[in-house]
């Protein structure tokens, strides 16, 4: 098996909308940087799909890319994965690119599972970072970044996606460096390939303030006791203008709606402030917050895991304290 | 209408992970195992298409012989057959997975009739590596989308829905036999019932052995044939796991600011502090 890595492109898949790359593109970005520099005389060289790809790589200065291919075929407006993967499998073939680079989101591991599919070559997910050599060493996260492995990748060409918010993304358009050189090329693409692509949108039926953007979480556990115990949650969070989410447990036993679990197989939330409500903190739950900036724990048992993950406790039954924050911030209201 | 789920056996912790000696693998010793919540979901539809539907419900799993329990567990809430891909332990990388599946479900469709539907879980709940089902509906050669939080099935299509970036739902539609990725929320999956545990108990598991290296059992590997498009054979394997280990700890002991009601006075300053209230 041919040993890639040494002198050829690194190609890294930039997802956009509407002529802006997301972030986990540009994470992506960030990461494929010092892989770059580790191996000798090896660019950056990106690949953007659409009508408005070109525009948007032109918004990319300074990002360490010396190339980008552009298919400016508007069927790749529509998300299909098949398509977009047919179209990235060109950009490297054009470029002779030994690594192929793809953010962690949904549609990034997505499209680069279908381009490892196709190709017959392995892949690496939530890669979070790489030590490359002629054969290479790479750290991934498994359980949700709960535990890393070592791993080894070796094929002519490697495939690897990069874990969110495992490296910061690089900071796109801020230098005063010329944008990057966009080369529109035909990627061949056959109607088959976009049969199954993004035929609608539906509106979403959720209201309020989403618990990705609040800024203060208020998260329920098996604690809470009931459905209808998540009113004094609500109360809260309602008072500080943020959101109720909860853990596994209170949506399998129906208590919450699935959009409202934090964790592993829920959301991810990055808060100012989580507070755990009746939350013991097993690993699963505790990934999906651990980016909050605080964390206060409400808990009758001060030895839970929780305790270790808070920065705050407060040891007790929610169903006392909760319901007294709520009373003290409206009595500090009214005497203001 | 006839339904494969495909689920993988994983050790259940909760916990802060401890590793086996030789730092390749969980120690398991005090834990029990589970499938992915992604999965539950897919065993659960599974269900639901065919009472809804008629026809018949399968389950498969690669994995050691331990792995029955989780395939009873399915067949508990009502999938109607199991299959088990006997591995001797071990890991097999999500190539070999993906080959030796595509492989047992053709084998499956010449004995007894074609899947109208697969399902996979979005991602392994340990090693999240993102890729088995897309590998096996390619070297099926047939329709898939990952990432599915609703499904109907009407007039040989199915009718797929995700979550849109920007907030709503993407939908697609493919034309049936299709195979879809499922994520956690897709449905709330009932709990097994006492006759339907029984009955799991009774139920024949279809076993196929096949051998503890995946390189060996596939004949994949270095010096294969490049890979044919389309299918996944002749793939090359990987990526190879080196050995596991536990991230850097990030504990940090909780400052315990009261208890009980009466520390509600202090809870206020906190976010006073944090600015959260003014
Ligand atoms: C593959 C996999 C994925 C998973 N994904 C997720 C996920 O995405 N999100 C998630 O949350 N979980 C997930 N889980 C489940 C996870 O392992 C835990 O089972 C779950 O998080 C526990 O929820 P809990 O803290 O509400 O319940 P428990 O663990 O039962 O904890 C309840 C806590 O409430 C406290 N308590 C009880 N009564 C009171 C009271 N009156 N006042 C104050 N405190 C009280 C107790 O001391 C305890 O600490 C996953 C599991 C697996 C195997
Ligand atoms: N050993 C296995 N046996 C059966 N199904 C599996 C196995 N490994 C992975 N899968 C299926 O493939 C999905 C995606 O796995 P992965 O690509 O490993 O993240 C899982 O959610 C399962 O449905």
């Amino acid at each position: 098996m041919a040993a890639g890595g040494a002198g050829g492109p690194i190609l890294v898949f930039v997802e956009q909308v509407g002529g802006e790359v997301d972030r986990l593109s540009l994470e992506a970005l960030a990461f494929a940087a010092p892989l770059a520099a580790a191996a000798a005389g090896a660019r950056v060289e990106i690949v953007v799909l659409g009508s408005e790809a070109a525009a948007s790589a032109g918004t990319l200065r300074d990002s360490g890319a010396a190339l980008a291919h552009v298919v400016a075929d508007a069927r790749l407006d529509t998300y299909a994965p098949v398509a977009w993967a047919a179209a990235l499998g060109a950009a490297m073939d054009r470029s002779s690119a030994v690594v192929v680079v793809a953010p962690g989101s949904d549609r990034g591991n997505e499209v680069l599972a279908h381009l490892a599919a196709r190709r017959g070559l392995p892949m690496a997910a939530h890669v979070v970072s790489v030590a490359p050599a002629a054969s290479w060493r790479l750290v991934r996260q498994r359980w949700a970044g709960s535990l890393l492995e070592d791993a080894a990748l070796d094929a002519p060409v490697r495939l690897v996606s990069v874990a969110p918010h495992a490296v910061a993304p690089i900071e796109a358009g801020a230098g005063a460096g010329p944008p990057v050189e966009a080369q529109l090329f035909d990627a061949d693409l056959h109607d088959a390939d976009f049969d199954v692509r993004v035929g609608g949108i539906e509106a979403s039926e959720a209201d309020g303030v989403s618990l990705t953007d609040a800024k203060v979480v208020v998260g329920g556990g098996r604690g809470v006791g009931s459905a209808a115990g998540f009113g004094q949650l609500e109360e809260l969070a309602g008072l500080l203008g943020g959101a109720v989410g909860g853990s596994r447990v209170v949506t399998s036993l129906g208590w919450r709606p699935h959009s409202d679990q934090i964790g592993q197989t829920g959301l991810r939330i990055a808060p100012d402030l989580y507070i755990a409500c009746g939350i013991s903190g097993a690993i699963q739950h505790i990934v999906g917050c651990k980016a909050a900036k605080r964390i206060l724990a409400i808990n009758t048992d001060p030895d839970s895991p929780i305790m270790s993950v808070a920065d705050y406790a407060v040891i007790g039954d929610l169903g006392a304290v909760v319901p007294a924050i709520s009373a003290e911030l409206r009595r500090r209201a009214g005497a203001a | 209408m006839n339904v494969l789920v495909c689920v993988k056996r994983v050790p259940q912790t909760g916990g802060r992970m401890v590793l086996a000696p030789d730092g390749r693998s969980i120690d398991t010793r005090f834990l029990g195992f589970t499938i992915s919540p992604h999965e539950e979901c897919g065993v659960e539809e599974a269900v639901r298409v065919v009472e809804a539907h008629g026809g018949m419900s399968a389950v498969l799993t690669l994995g050691p012989a331990e792995a029955e329990d989780q395939l009873r567990d399915a067949m508990a809430i009502g999938i109607d057959r199991a299959i088990l891909l006997e591995t001797s332990g071990g890991e097999w990388d999500p190539v070999s997975t993906a080959a030796a599946i595509a492989e047992a479900i053709q084998v499956q469709e010449a004995a007894n009739g074609a899947f109208d539907l697969v399902i996979f879980g979005n991602e392994a709940a340990d090693t999240g590596d993102y890729q088995v089902g897309i590998r096996v509906a390619v070297a099926l050669g047939r329709p898939v989308i990952n990432g599915i939080k609703g499904l109907t099935l009407t007039d040989g299509v199915a009718h797929a829905r995700r979550e849109a970036g920007g907030g709503g739902w993407e939908t697609y539609a493919l034309p049936l036999p299709a195979v879809i990725g499922v994520k956690e929320g897709l449905n709330l999956p009932r709990y097994p019932s006492v006759p339907g545990r029984l009955r799991a108990k009774r139920k024949e598991i279809e076993r196929v052995a096949l051998g503890g290296s995946p390189a060996g059992a596939l004949g994949l590997g270095a010096g294969e044939d490049a890979a044919v498009e389309g299918t996944g054979v002749g793939a090359v394997p990987g990526p190879t796991m080196v050995g596991l280990r536990l991230p850097a700890e990030e504990r940090t002991a909780a400052t315990v600011i009261g208890h009980g009601a009466d520390a509600a006075p202090a809870v206020v300053d906190l976010l006073l502090q944090l600015g959260l209230v003014h």
